[in-house]
């Protein structure tokens, strides 16, 4: 009996160590870090776009044109929490934004986030020049991310593909953005800096952040499909459009 | 008491295992064989997608070369694999549409076979149908303008052969032979069909020199302005040369075979293939999804003046109102040149993937 009942304890003892340690102790200080889950959610004139609007919804931008959208995908990237006394808690390295397509990628959750009030949020579009090393990123690179060396290399930082015209005689868009190039040879960085208004929490939260796709056509420039639609990605003055238009398409959204 | 707590216990401690523990012990220990990465896969892209439930093993891999090449998975002994996915043509054949067993004709390409395992998606044949290469590999064997069998007569011809439950043996620890483990096979012998010593490769290793009409041929590959084929085939640091994903790319004006639409049943999906690889072009002519070119230049003169519009034809098609980018003549062989350097003579001559 002896060794038997040696063994009935250690099944037992290996069952609970199996077990998840739930803490039933209710004297438990507050936590201050929680988990933050952060939403990429997409506008066009303030209506959600969600890949089921793909090649279906008929959008109009501020230049009067109708179009259709096929692919939106793009890259964040040092997407930063700061709050008044100079914490900064970095989310993610980079982060590619995917509405559609096989790997559609349009939510990151991140553990172990300070719970407190962020005066505000900070992120690039893009790459800097320092994270912008042509073929760097395994992941990037497997999605055919990349960026021409001929255009400075790198990554791009948006692909936003689609159809505008009048039915019947559509003709092809491709909003692709990256480095620009002045000249053969010399190149010009054009990523954004991006700053979110603050929010507090008080718990695990959701972010939402909102991507307003009608920027991208209206402000300051407005865009005129029919002389900038595709190829844009060497034309030095599309390139600085967009970097333009792109200050003002980020907002900080619902928190929850 | 005490006897109702032994054998709760033991409930417990068996509910904990897997079932197949209770089982009879069958000794066996397949050697592991993990793909051997090469270096410019290793140092560019993600890596490879091995299912858990199958490891690539010595035993395993050498079985299912064996059932590659092997006419016993078609219903009258006459067809391989290796029929429509020939070594030396990079694992597809030279027929516009591949005859099966009865001699009757199908309405797509083979596929050439290679690096599978970085196919990250794992959405397999031409409209993405079949989800991981396991899976995939029961198709063409119930295919009726395929090897048009079944899977019980498959398993029973296996089991009554005098080689074959012995290998079954060794790859798997059980001479019964099924579906499952006929696939398992195959798929880890399509795993190592690896390509990466193309000219364009040892290129980029530093071990060559390409010629200046290569390298402009690749300029122009990357260039927007002009071929604009890297958004869907890879750069120099997506050695795959495919971005596994489907496009319509300006075949037709209404499409015979709805390619994906067929399978997601959304019109938008309608004339939607697999980009295909171009690494070993040299060897996998015809081309597209149904063969309809016999050789490279007619593709190329497809992409600079032959695009033909219609609804789901992908935005990067430019110039579809003419027709394409319109190449020059010298552009269009700098381009050709460039394609055909990124087939690689090593991978079709390999020894290991021929007939065993
Ligand atoms: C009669 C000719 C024929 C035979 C025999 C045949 N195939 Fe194929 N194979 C094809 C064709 C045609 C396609 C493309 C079919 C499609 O997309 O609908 C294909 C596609 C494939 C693909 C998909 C590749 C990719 O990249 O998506 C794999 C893998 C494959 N075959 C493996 C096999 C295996 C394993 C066998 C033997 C069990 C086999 N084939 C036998 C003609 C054949
Ligand atoms: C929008 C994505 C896209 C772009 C851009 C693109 N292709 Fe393709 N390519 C495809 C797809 C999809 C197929 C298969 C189409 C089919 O069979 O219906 C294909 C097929 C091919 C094939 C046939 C390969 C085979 O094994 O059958 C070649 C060669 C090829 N493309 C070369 C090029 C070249 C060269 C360029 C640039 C001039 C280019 N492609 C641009 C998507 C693209």
């Amino acid at each position: 009996m002896k060794p038997l009942k040696k063994i009935i304890l250690l099944i037992l003892f290996i069952t609970f160590i199996g077990c998840d340690n739930k803490d039933d102790d209710n004297t438990e200080p507050a936590p201050t870090f929680g988990t933050l889950t952060i939403n990429f959610n997409h506008y066009w004139d303030g209506e959600k776009v969600t890949s089921a609007d793909f090649d279906n919804t008929v959008f109009a931008n501020a230049n009067g044109d109708k179009l259709t959208i096929s692919k939106l995908r793009y890259l964040i990237s040092n997407l930063t929490l700061h709050q008044a006394n100079g914490t900064s808690t970095k989310l993610s390295d980079y982060y590619l934004v995917d509405l559609a397509g096989l790997n559609s990628n349009t939510s990151i959750t991140i553990s172990d986030v300070p719970i407190a009030n962020f005066s505000n949020a900070t992120f690039t579009f893009g790459f800097n020049e320092t994270d912008n090393v042509d073929g760097a990123y395994t992941d990037l690179n497997s999605a055919s991310w990349n960026w021409p060396e001929m255009l400075g290399g790198g990554y791009h930082f948006m692909q936003f593909e689609g159809k505008y015209g009048a039915t019947g005689t559509e003709n092809p868009y491709a909003y692709h953005m990256g480095t620009a190039r002045v000249s053969p040879g010399v190149f010009e960085q054009n990523y954004i800096d991006v700053t979110l208004d603050g929010f507090t929490t008080t718990g695990d939260a959701t972010l939402e952040i909102k991507m307003n796709i009608d920027e991208w056509f209206k402000n300051p420039n407005t865009w005129d499909l029919n002389v900038y639609d595709t190829p844009l990605m060497p034309n030095y003055d599309a390139q600085i459009m967009m970097r333009q238009n792109g200050r003002t398409v980020f907002r900080l959204g619902e928190l929850n | 008491m005490l006897k109702w707590i032994k054998i709760g216990c033991l409930l417990l401690l068996f509910s904990s295992c897997n079932d197949t523990g209770i089982e009879t012990y069958t000794p066996y220990s397949p050697t592991l064989s993990p793909l051997d990465i090469p270096k410019i896969f290793a140092d560019n892209i993600l890596p490879p997608i091995i299912p858990p439930d199958n490891p690539q093993t010595v035993e395993g891999i050498a079985l299912g070369r064996k059932l590659f090449f092997d006419p016993i998975l078609s219903a009258n002994n006459t067809q391989s694999c290796a029929s429509c996915h020939a070594p030396e043509n990079a694992f597809t054949d030279i027929d516009r549409f591949s005859d099966g067993i009865d001699g009757i004709l199908g309405n797509r390409n083979s596929m050439p076979l290679f690096n599978l395992a970085w196919n990250y998606d794992n959405k397999f044949f031409w409209d993405g149908r079949s989800f991981g290469l396991e899976k995939q590999a029961l198709e063409p064997v119930k295919d009726p303008i395929e090897l048009h069998n079944t899977w019980s007569n498959v398993a029973q011809t296996l089991q009554s052969h005098s080689e074959y439950p012995d290998l079954f043996l060794e790859a798997f620890g059980t001479s019964t032979i099924d579906s499952t483990l006929v696939t398992k096979a195959l798929a880890q012998f399509q795993r190592t069909l690896i390509s990466s010593n193309s000219r364009f490769d040892k290129h980029l290793l530093g071990e060559i020199t390409l010629t200046p009409s290569e390298l402009n041929g690749f300029n122009i590959f990357m260039d927007e302005t002009k071929g604009d084929c890297f958004h869907c085939h890879g750069n120099a640091n997506n050695p795959l040369w495919t971005d596994n994903d489907f496009h319509n790319n300006g075949l037709d004006a209404t499409f015979l075979d709805k390619g994906l639409g067929k399978i997601t049943g959304d019109p938008n999906d309608d004339g939607k293939f697999k980009s295909p690889s171009l690494r070993n072009l040299k060897f996998t002519a015809p081309y597209m999804h149904d063969g309809r070119f016999a050789t490279l230049d007619d593709v190329i003169n497809h992409y600079s003046e032959g695009l033909v519009n219609s609804p789901t034809i992908d935005p990067l098609m430019k110039s579809v109102d003419n027709g394409g980018v319109q190449l020059s003549d010298s552009e269009k062989a700098d381009l050709k040149a460039f394609l055909l350097s990124l087939s690689d003579v090593e991978f079709i001559n390999n020894p290991d993937f021929k007939a065993p």
